[in-house]
């Protein structure tokens, strides 16, 4: 299971890159895996606002609809739009081009609550079990 | 309770299969790729495990006046070894499940059924028991396995004597795979050429590697409950709890095929026969959605600015590069072209009705 190190990651199995005061938010290899081949990703817009825990975006796999959740607060400052045509990106490139969207932070302290990479391996490892 | 596995359970674990609650059953919804897998059946070869299913036998010599009793199509036209698709219907002429029923002999009626159903049905069955007959759940003695796909014949061949060429479209043979006593039908849920393959439950491992063996030249997969579903929703095969069910009859469900009227009486005859003359008011539907998103089943169906029904099923039709649906309308609304909406996560997206199969062959 690939966690790269410089990132953070949720219990909902999303991952998070900080650049300023500003995220962007994916899901992790683990939650691809989970889920299959993504086939639709539906988006939120720009400058919508979501609470910590609220559901951000529905990634469709064959079978079933999955809801996003963002482990924190802030405004949408961008969506990745090229999964309109290409949710595949999602499973293929979790980390990179299958990232989701970019969160302004309102609450940069809600960042302590993450996981290391370290700490993410570890409960993915005791989910399982 | 815990959930049921299938004599293959740790195989599909050990394959990766992604394993869920189907029913009451631990099955694989795909091992990695279901758009691979369903590829795989469209044009090579996918291996399945549906020994969840459920297999009830009629036994003796009133087996045939038996079973067409209880079922609504026409036993007296199959001859030995024959198979058919069929139904159990409630005195109101809705489904208690739909079936593929095989006359192995005149004293032999070989049933499969829905997992979810095997229960009802078995009971079903022997409430109408009629004559000299003995009624058996076999769906513990039975693992069955579904090889679908162009490449299936050539895969299956490697392993058995039988002449697969000499088993036609719905009939069954009998014969070894692998040293195992099977039952081999040429039947399908995937639009697909392709086999079902009933063996006894402990043999099943064995079978299912010696398969995919076989299909290594062809690149067989193991494939799962997402490629199923997708690739029975791309023939717009009906499935049970979705299309059909204790609600619907299958004048509605486009399933009038599988009814002979002209039978004597079977249970459901008279209420189809009056439903029939009084005209059908509703029909399942094929649509297409021309907006972006995927319906899913439950989701509201709209015409004209108000609900009308819901998806009894939907999702992507990964050959066809298209989201597809089924849904029962008011018959008024059933021409092709028939403008939609279907509601998505609150937003009304375009959709319309189209012909069935979605797949053409």
């Amino acid at each position: 299971m690939n966690i790269p190190e410089n990132l953070l990651y949720s219990k909902e199995h999303e991952w998070l890159s900080k650049t300023d005061n500003v995220v962007t938010i994916g899901i992790t290899d683990h939650a691809q895996h989970e889920l299959g081949d993504v086939v639709f990703v539906d988006l939120p817009d720009i400058d919508q606002r979501f609470s910590a825990e609220e559901a951000f975006c529905s990634l469709e796999s064959v079978k079933a609809v999955s809801d996003v959740f963002t482990p924190v607060t802030g405004t949408v400052t961008a969506v990745n739009e090229s999964l309109l045509d290409a949710p595949e990106k999602v499973n293929e490139e979790p980390y990179g081009e299958g990232w989701i969207i970019r969160l302004r932070l309102e609450d940069i302290s809600q960042l302590d609550g993450l996981m290391s990479p370290d700490e993410y391996s570890q409960y993915t490892q005791e989910e399982a079990t | 309770m815990g959930l049921s596995k299938t004599s293959l359970n740790n195989i599909h674990k050990k394959l990766g299969g992604r394993m869920i609650d189907f029913t009451g059953w631990e099955m694989p919804v795909h091992y990695g790729s279901a758009l691979r897998e369903h590829f795989a059946v469209r044009e090579t070869v996918g291996l399945f495990d549906v020994s969840h299913m459920g297999e009830i036998e009629i036994l003796g010599k009133d087996a045939i006046p038996m079973a067409q009793k209880v079922t609504c199509n026409d036993i007296q036209r199959l001859k030995d070894g024959q198979a058919q698709y069929s139904a159990l219907l409630y005195p109101e002429g809705t489904f208690v499940d739909d079936i593929v029923l095989y006359r192995i002999t005149s004293e032999h009626i070989f049933i499969c059924v829905n997992a979810s159903n095997k229960e009802k049905d078995f009971q079903w069955i022997c409430q109408h028991q009629e004559g000299s007959v003995e009624i058996l759940d076999r769906s513990a003695t039975y693992a069955q396995l579904a090889l679908q796909g162009p490449r299936s014949e050539e895969t299956l061949q490697r392993l058995t004597d039988v002449d697969l060429s000499a088993i036609h479209y719905y009939w069954l043979g009998h014969g070894k795979i692998n040293q195992v006593e099977s039952l081999i039908s040429r039947t399908g849920y995937t639009g697909e050429n392709g086999f079902e393959i009933y063996i006894p439950t402990a043999a099943a491992p064995d079978i299912w590697e010696s398969i995919l063996d076989a299909g290594t030249p062809f690149d067989i997969m193991p494939a799962g409950l997402a490629a199923r579903n997708t690739l029975r929703l791309e023939m717009s095969y009906p499935l049970y709890g979705h299309e059909i069910d204790q609600t619907t009859t299958p004048w509605e469900a486009n399933l009038s095929w599988i009814v002979k009227l002209e039978k004597d009486n079977f249970i459901g005859k008279e209420a189809l026969e009056h439903s029939q003359r009084a005209g059908v008011k509703r029909k399942l539907v094929g649509f297409e959605m021309l907006d972006r998103g995927i319906a899913r089943e439950h989701y509201p169906v709209w015409i004209r600015g108000k609900q009308i029904s819901e998806v009894t099923s939907g999702g992507p039709a990964p050959f066809l590069g298209k989201y597809v649906g089924l849904t029962y309308l008011p018959i008024q609304y059933t021409e092709l072209g028939q403008p939609l909406e279907i509601k998505i996560r609150g937003k009304l997206l375009k959709a319309k009705v189209v012909p069935t199969p979605f797949h053409k062959k």
